[in-house]
């Protein structure tokens, strides 16, 4: 890196300024708090993001003012934490227990007490940032509940009264002490942010660098090869917790500022590759409610408080939920070097499995979304609705004119080696009447498309009948909207005219 | 002495109080220390296990150099290394060896160990080991299992009269097959253990166990020791669910094993993925069954076969695939009838515990060959239901003759039914599935009846340890172990009910070899009736001894001693327990005592599958309202109501929490959580991310969960309780029952719908395909 650096890292342990030098870089936060700070209360469940055991509060300066988000601490490198701070369990209680930490004893919130640590700091997210920040634009209800929560595992409780802990703590207004506290680590924050020295930590594993513009990024790129880019590990984090990788040289996108903006053209949302989903989701979901809700799904609500989409996109996963709903709007990706910059259509980025147009030196810096779709949907199907890796996506971007298609991008996820475009239903589709009659011969169209697979989410025949009726249900959508059509989403069921 | 007055008000935290678990505050702050918590001697070492990469075959050659000099490793374990018996099996049938030496018999099988300074090295290090195989191809499935006669142990059948005939000549017959997936236990802290080295050999050992006598014992045969050499001391669990009665001797035997042998503590944990590999879950079973009946419904013969899936080793199978069969019949009264299950063996981790030991498994088919019937005779299944519970004349005796004496499901099933609203309920979703073309909604109301007390009758003893101390505080101790059910709470209810203290001044303390010995696993949802029984023969011996020394000393009679609220009254004047006990103490009373306690009536004689292998029968009721999509298969639960019997409640916010908690699970069991391994013997599910327990959104809006306020158990259990661990798993058969249903809706309810279990997305819409496809 060309201006100045320094190697240690600093960050708030929950109000106490830390200043540690790094000696393995691979290592975890919950490594960190288990093994060093010895800070016992986060515990281990998964060690892949998935259970929400390890459940963190961390806060971070946004325009000058502290926000708190909640993310998975046993996939989080512990150079990311700097100039953050990091709630955990142990600081949530000053002498008298926390309002959420007394609505969990007295509505019996906890059985056997794993999980709860993980459930308190969730809470106590939704709690600081007043209900919900990043809920359907705070309104209270069930949905935004199960949404805060859809990342905490438990196994005992069956979680009625963890939903109800979860209305008290929307409900409690922030005390003034804590007020002060966060005042307080506000103030240092921002200290800390001033200091233009970019963050590289020389620990024995190998390097760990923070570069603070692209033009730095890029520099970096050219000088160094076996270089793993991070932006929030919910991916890389893996790597090194399951396949027991070795990371040598980690350069994180996290303090890149550019990479963290979304701009608004007149045509499109130009989304810098270092923003998460939680950030980009209510941009989004103004371009399509549909897509909106497939965010809302998309891992758990601390995962899309780490994860970005230009990850997403960069480590080119056949079941990525982004990709495919992109592709279907047409948007593209900019790759940027030392040596400049080039724009490619996503769906051309996705050359094969586990291979992305994607040249030595060169990162996804940007991702451009058109503003406009005309009758888009898209759909994931799973398991398990919360929280849970897709079997089968399927996005839909048409246009209908007097009953005639006259356009169509269909793209699918978890139905081949990339997600892809299903060219043959497109064809099927075009030119001819909206009804039930081309449905079935553009479904014919899928079969040529794709030959899916057979794993432990679905079998090759359930994803292929699955993406045909996908197609089904968005042709049904666009037919009459008082017919119920969907499960997934909580606030929809009304339709089914239950009590 | 001073005189006090006389307190009126009530004890607090005596027996029938909700209160909250007693380690709730620190749950949420983080105060409360699991295994993994407890602060490490120094030089601790960490274990790790490495295997041989094939599901099935014979150990040709074993080549540790590279494990041994691998950074950070101080000593590498093989068979070689195991003084003793290389047996945990917990029925000591010699097929669970800690690590094996010879044959592989399912994937990932340790054959080896490592210890290392740091968790990292030793996971590093166990990758190294270079082992040969003649590998061979592994049965997997209790279909392979069958075509090959492979099984872990010998059929059993449990019959009365002829099932055959009475099938043929009953007016109709139906015949049908299912199968049920196996589950996970999900617990979020993994198996573990820490053993810290002793004088003389011995070992001490923190454990995460249901069973730590098993543990005590299984160690010391491993170390070839005596059993007074090991300790094994529980404090809490991060859940368990059965997975951690026999489960989890293995890695307690590698950490004594390690300490032993280096004079250094040592901890064995396995991570999510290796705790899922490498521990047993719930039998999958498969069941087929020929059914006579009349033309109401009402069931004249069955005559059922059904396979169990137990894996590798022998472990508690056959007592999980008995008690399979002695659930079958749930809540219905079959009067020919023969059950047979076999035990198959596959080339797979070795099956084990997991809450309900079975008996949702048999269940499951019991209710779905109603179903079966219901269908077929056109009637509204909790008709059907309602036409086969047992009672009325000669209809009261089970298929192994224990006589049901207590058949509250009818009175139950009645409240439930006006409670949920079934029959209006009913007639709606009838009418909105009639317009619903894609949506198809379902509803079902399905029994539980399930017998309390391990079906191993020796099983069926407890005992507990109370201290009372000369300042008037009170230490508990006893041989349960707490894994979140609320069990050390409910125990120091009963002490406190007992002696009249504020439960605040009983310290509860860790289950420990050391203080109860000879103890059974915390299991079979007797952990209250045992243990609360025990702890209250103790307490009573203490107070008895208080009551006979206040005689002597202030001269009344025993009925004039009474213990109130943290008080005495001895005849006109009022002592404080404090005092009493202090007075006793300077008097030399004894203030400790031992409880013991053994399941009065049970006696089963499993030569000809008859008896009473239970105390009694707990109860319960749920109806479940579902939606499913035909065109992609999800599901979602839209409403649940339960009504359950706990006879009379110890803590009914502890209770609801048990009703509630088993609900969900048993949903889970029932929809998305699917175990698949590939063809090569690998589990492919081995992490939550591919394995999918409940969230909370799974939770649905409307959830009634009442007790049954009449309850009250016909035998002198504790304060008239009942068991509440095991019984609500199988409430959450409604769900299943309830899609099904829905299923049913698409070929004009006349067919059950072939759906296995867990009804994933995948399965619905398979099953919804090929119904739609008949009517066309």
């Amino acid at each position: 890196m060309s201006s100045e650096t320094r190697n240690r890292v600093r960050f708030l342990l929950g109000w106490t300024p830390m200043e540690i030098s790094i000696e393995d870089s691979n290592q975890t936060v919950l490594q960190y708090l288990r093994d060093q700070a010895c800070l016992k209360g986060t515990k281990e469940g998964c060690a892949e993001g998935d259970c929400g055991a390890c459940t963190l509060v961390v806060g971070d300066v946004v325009d000058g003012k502290i926000t708190y988000s909640s993310v998975n601490s046993c996939i989080l490198f512990l150079p990311s934490l700097d100039g953050k701070q990091i709630l955990t369990v142990e600081s949530v209680a000053d002498g008298a227990l926390h309002p959420v930490q007394q609505a969990m004893v007295d509505l019996h919130g906890s059985q056997c007490g794993f999980c709860t640590p993980g459930i308190i700091m969730s809470l106590l997210t939704l709690h600081l940032n007043g209900g919900a920040k990043h809920l359907n634009g705070g309104v209270k209800n069930r949905q935004a509940i199960d949404d805060a929560l859809a990342g905490n595992l438990c196994r005992c409780t069956g979680y009625g009264p963890i939903i109800d802990a979860a209305e008290v703590a929307y409900s409690t207004p922030i005390d003034e002490a804590w007020q002060r506290q966060i005042q307080n680590a506000q103030a240092q924050l921002i200290a800390w942010s001033k200091d233009t020295a970019a963050l590289k930590v020389e620990a024995k594993s190998g390097p760990y660098m923070a570069p603070k513009t692209s033009d730095q990024l890029a520099t970096c790129l050219t000088n160094h090869s076996d270089v793993t880019l991070v932006a929030g590990a919910t991916d890389v984090g893996l790597w090194v917790t399951k396949m027991g990788k070795r990371l040598n040289l980690i350069i994180s996108l996290a303090d890149v500022a550019d990479l963290k903006t979304i701009c608004i053209t007149d045509t499109h949302l130009d989304i810098g590759a270092g923003v998460t989903y939680s950030n980009a989701h209510a941009a989004l979901s103004d371009i399509s409610p549909s897509l909106g809700e497939l965010i809302r799904r998309i891992g758990s609500l601390q995962v899309r408080n780490s994860g970005t989409i230009g990850g997403n996109i960069a480590n080119g996963s056949p079941i990525g939920d982004m990709p495919p709903a992109l592709i279907a709007m047409g948007a593209s990706v900019v790759l940027r070097s030392a040596q400049g910059k080039r724009e490619v259509p996503l769906e051309d980025f996705f050359i094969e499995y586990g291979k992305q147009d994607l040249q030595s030196g060169e990162f996804v810096s940007r991702v451009l979304v058109p503003r406009y779709v005309d009758t888009f949907r898209c759909y994931k199907v799973t398991k398990r609705f919360d929280q849970d890796i897709t079997a089968v996506l399927g996005a839909f971007n048409l246009c209908i004119e007097a009953g005639i298609v006259t356009s169509a991008r269909i793209a699918f996820g978890g139905m081949a080696g990339t997600p892809a475009r299903a060219s043959a239903c497109e064809v099927a589709l075009i030119d001819r009447p909206w009804n039930m009659e081309t449905i079935e011969l553009a479904k014919t169209g899928l079969d040529d498309d794709f030959v899916p697979m057979s794993d432990m989410r679905a079998s090759a025949q359930y994803r292929s009948l699955a993406a045909r009726n996908l197609l089904e249900r968005f042709y049904l959508e666009t037919q009459n909207s008082t017919i119920p059509l969907e499960l997934a989403n909580r606030s929809a069921l009304g339709k089914l005219g239950h009590e | 002495m001073s005189d006090q007055v006389l307190q009126k008000e009530k004890v607090r935290g005596g027996v029938a109080q909700s209160l909250e678990h007693d380690s709730a505050t620190k749950h949420v702050t983080g105060q409360a220390i699991y295994v993994d918590d407890i602060p490490e001697p120094h030089g601790t070492l960490h274990i790790a296990t490495g295997h041989a990469g094939v599901a099935f075959g014979n150990i040709t050659s074993v080549n540790l150099e590279t494990v041994r000099s691998a950074p950070g490793v101080v000593c590498v374990l093989t068979v070689d290394d195991i003084p003793g018996l290389n047996d945990v099996s917990p029925t000591h049938s010699g097929d669970d060896p800690v690590l094996t030496g010879d044959e592989v018999k399912f994937y990932g099988q340790p054959v080896f160990a490592v210890a290392a300074e740091t968790v990292l090295q030793a996971q590093a290090a166990a990758k190294l080991g270079v082992i040969e195989c003649n590998s061979e191809e592994p049965v997997l499935t209790i279909e392979q299992a069958l075509e090959k006669n492979y099984l872990i142990s010998t059929d059993h059948v449990m019959q009365r009269g002829d099932a055959e005939a009475g099938v043929k000549a009953a007016p109709n017959q139906i015949s049908g097959q299912m199968e049920i997936g196996g589950q996970d236990h999900f617990y979020l802290e993994g198996q573990v253990s820490m053993a810290v080295p002793q004088e003389d050999g011995d070992v001490v050992l923190h454990c995460s166990t249901q069973h730590p006598s098993e543990v005590q014992f299984n160690v010391a045969h491993v170390l070839d020791r005596p059993a007074n050499a090991v300790t094994v001391e529980v404090r809490r669990m991060g859940g368990a669910f059965g997975g951690k009665e026999s489960q989890a001797a293995q890695w307690a035997a590698l950490a004594a094993l390690v300490a032993v042998k280096t004079g250094r503590a040592a901890k064995c944990r396995l991570d999510r993925d290796d705790d899922m590999i490498l521990t047993g879950k719930r039998h999958e079973l498969a069941g087929k069954w020929s059914v006579g009946f009349d033309d109401e419904g009402c069931i004249q013969a069955a005559d059922v076969e059904m396979a169990t899936r137990c894996g590798c080793s022998k472990d508690l199978s056959d007592a999980i695939s008995d008690r399979a069969m002695f659930h079958l019949d749930n809540s219905y009264y079959l009067d020919q009838v023969r059950i047979l299950c076999k035990r198959m063996r596959t080339d797979t981790v070795s099956n084990t515990a997991f809450r309900g030991f079975g008996g949702p498994q048999g269940m499951m088919i019991g209710e779905r060959m109603i179903e079966d019937v219901a269908r077929s005779v056109g009637k509204d299944t909790l008709d059907v239901r309602k036409a086969n519970f047992y009672g009325g004349a000669g209809r009261d005796t089970t298929p192994y003759y224990m006589q049901v004496e207590d058949f509250i499901l009818p009175e139950m099933i009645e409240e439930l039914e006006v409670s949920s609203d079934y029959r209006k309920r009913r007639e709606a979703i009838t009418e909105f599935n009639k317009t619903s073309q894609i949506i198809k909604r379902g509803l079902a109301l399905t029994p539980v009846k399930f017998g309390i007390s391990f079906t191993t009758t020796f099983l069926n003893q407890a005992g507990a340890l109370i201290h009372v101390y000369k300042d008037g505080s009170i230490l508990l101790n006893h041989g349960g172990t707490e894994m979140g059910q609320g069990l050390f709470l409910k125990v120091a209810q009963i002490v406190a009910e007992e002696f009249q203290c504020d439960v605040d001044r009983i310290k509860i303390t860790a289950t420990n070899t050391a203080k109860v010995p000879n103890t059974s696993a915390t299991a079979a949802s007797s952990g209250t009736d045992m243990n609360g029984m025990a702890a209250m023969i103790a307490a009573r011996t203490i107070k008895r001894r208080l009551i006979a020394f206040a005689c002597n000393q202030y001269k009344v009679k025993e009925a004039d001693v009474e213990f109130t609220r943290n008080q005495v009254r001895i005849g006109n004047q009022v002592v404080s327990f404090d005092d009493l006990v202090n007075q006793a103490y300077m008097n030399r009373v004894q203030l400790s005592s031992t409880g013991f306690y053994r399941t009065p009536k049970i006696e089963y004689n499993r030569k000809t599958a008859s008896g009473r292998p239970f105390y009694y029968f707990a109860y319960g009721a749920s109806v479940s309202e579902v939606a499913i999509d035909t065109l992609t298969g999800e599901s979602r639960v839209l409403g649940v109501d339960v009504l359950h019997d706990v006879g009379q409640s110890l803590n009914p916010a502890i209770d609801i929490g048990q009703i509630e908690g088993g609900f969900i699970q048993g949903m889970g069991w029932l929809t998305t959580e699917e175990l698949c391994w590939d063809d090569a013997g690998k589990l492919r599910t081995h992490a939550p991310s591919t394995y999918k327990i409940p969230t909370c959104g799974d939770r649905p809006d409307r959830m009634n969960v009442n007790l049954w306020e009449k309850g009250c158990n016909m035998e002198a259990t504790i304060h008239r309780s009942k068991a509440v661990g095991e019984p609500p798993l199988m409430l959450a058969m409604s769900v299943f029952y309830a899609i099904s249903d829905a299923l049913s809706s698409l070929g004009g309810y006349k067919s059950v719908p072939e759906l296995d279990a867990p009804a994933t997305p995948e399965r619905i819409l398979m099953t919804a395909t090929k119904m739609k496809a008949k009517i066309k």
